[in-house]
């Protein structure tokens, strides 16, 4: 049973069918899922919800499959944190950690999009699944479509974190690493898709891919009590994700299971690959591309599809955003460590890094709920810390030993 | 000798099919007007009514997008290849 009616385009509104298509062939606007939503609210209540089994399902009404779902049925449905130790060191009230360095199976948020990618591709008959990635779509599409049965070419730039490229390998895909950033990846992508006829996930498969975020946003109200927070920090590379948490609140809303929504978002990014934020701050409803230098690679998108709908996001929203060094990504990493017991990769140093900066200059108030996106584990990322966490203390084996470094060097 | 334009599916339909085509131009605008002259439509598609590129729209010159060049003004030469290509999300 389906509640997507077909695809719409959300720059002139013409309709499509619900197939692979991605762009308005008017306009050239992305296409985006149409739902019926008289039909969701008679059919879906938090009752419902909370009958489910605790994975992305468990909101499949406002999913676009049109059959039952049988991929990732253990994605989603991850913590959400109370920070406890975090709000003494940032003077903060009340804090949570949206925590998908645990998504299953492949440690990122990206486990979402590709469960409902691979549905998808599979209800559209492609034996083979694609994607261009900066490493953490990558893994997902590898390890999820090898559990589908399907046939699986995975690109990635060349310079990819070490680590990234033996956790895609891992799974036996077609990884093929092309000499050029990731926006050349995708462009050359975008041609591959052209003239094979693969379910590319984030290309002919996107506005259904896309979806799969929501849910991010949906878990966050329901694990808070079936309320919005008042302030919410995103990490934005294509600017996806941020625009469909947002999506997904003002569903929420519409269909009453939060009474309010009065959730401010903001858009954080690494100051080597900030077009989103750089929009923002002047303004602007042009995203101007850059060439990304960060070590927050997964973020390292200079050509973001979606950026200015992220940038709608922040403004309608009542937001703001901001960007932050590479010290300073490396600085909110082992400060999220050492608090919370969360090892995030670079882009949730951002994400946390952005928000000590915005609760400093005042912008993100002490005394309301915040909640932090931590999008991805740090085991995925080690290269980026190891040279800054320092060394383990080498002793022999006996007590002496110990005992005089506990005393001179612990 | 002229410039080689790979056009994306959802225009195909204008070009007969036809994933490559080749014109030739001096810049990207005489490109569109050109691309314009051999298949009626395809500048709507690519401009709007003020006839400023769309911004779904990435136009590449040998794999440079035209915004970190001179934008509609780039100038190209024969045997310089074009790629028209819509935004990609991605991550």
């Amino acid at each position: 049973m389906s509640y997507a009616k077909g695809l719409k385009c959300r720059e002139c509104g013409r309709p499509f069918p619900k197939q692979p298509l991605y762009v308005c062939e008017y306009c050239f606007g992305p296409l985006e899922v149409d739902y019926d939503y008289e039909k969701i609210r008679k059919d879906l209540t938090r009752e419902k919800i909370l009958s489910r089994p605790k994975n992305l399902w468990r909101y499949r009404e406002l999913l676009p499959l049109d059959a039952k779902p049988e991929d990732g049925l253990d994605s989603g449905f991850t913590p959400l944190i109370r920070a406890k130790n975090l709000e003494k060191i940032l003077g903060v009230k009340e804090l949570y950690i949206k925590d998908d360095s645990v998504n299953h199976p492949t440690l990122s948020f990206k486990d979402r999009v590709v469960a409902v990618a691979i549905s998808k591709a599979k209800e559209f008959g492609f034996d083979t699944v694609a994607c261009a990635s900066t490493g953490n779509l990558a893994h997902s599409v590898a390890a999820q479509s090898a559990v589908a049965g399907l046939k699986r070419y995975i690109f990635i730039p060349a310079d990819l974190e070490s680590s990234k490229i033996v956790a895609t390998l891992i799974y036996n895909p077609n990884l093929i690493a092309v000499e050029g950033n990731y926006d050349q990846v995708n462009r050359l992508c975008s041609e591959i898709a052209n003239k094979y006829k693969w379910a590319f996930v984030n290309i002919n498969i996107r506005p259904y891919y896309a979806e799969g975020s929501k849910t991010y946003g949906y878990e966050i109200a329901e694990q808070l009590g079936w309320r919005a927070p008042r302030h919410i920090i995103a990490p934005c590379a294509g600017g996806s994700l941020i625009t469909k948490i947002w999506k997904g609140l003002k569903e929420f809303k519409k269909l009453g299971f939060i009474d309010s929504l009065d959730t401010k978002i903001y858009a954080a990014q690494a100051s080597g690959c900030n077009p989103i934020i750089a929009a923002i701050k002047e303004k602007s409803d042009i995203i101007r591309p850059v060439k990304p230098k960060t070590i927050a690679k997964s973020l390292a998108i200079g050509n973001p599809a979606d950026g200015i709908y992220a940038v709608g996001t922040v403004n309608e929203s009542g937001g703001t955003a901001e960007d932050v060094s590479d010290d300073e990504i490396i600085e909110a990493i082992k400060l999220l460590a050492a608090t919370e017991g969360i090892f995030t990769e670079t882009a949730g140093g951002v994400t946390l890094g952005v928000t000590k900066k915005l609760i400093e200059q005042g912008k993100i108030p002490k005394d309301e709920s915040i909640v932090i996106c931590v999008t991805g584990n740090g085991l995925k990322t080690q290269e980026a810390v190891v040279e800054k966490i320092g060394k383990p203390v080498k002793i022999k084996p006996n007590l002496d030993s110990f005992e005089q470094n506990l005393h001179h060097k612990l | 000798m002229s410039i080689k334009v790979r056009i994306p599916t959802p225009l195909q339909k204008l070009t007969q099919d036809k994933a490559e085509v080749e014109v030739e131009a001096g810049d990207i605008k005489e490109l569109i007007d050109n691309l314009e002259k051999s298949f009626p439509g395809i500048k709507e598609r690519l401009c709007d009514e003020k006839g400023i590129l769309r911004r779904f729209i990435n136009i590449y010159v040998n794999e440079e997008d035209i915004r970190f060049l001179q934008r509609d003004n780039t100038l190209i030469k024969d045997g310089d290849e074009v790629s028209i290509i819509p935004a990609i999300a991605g991550g």
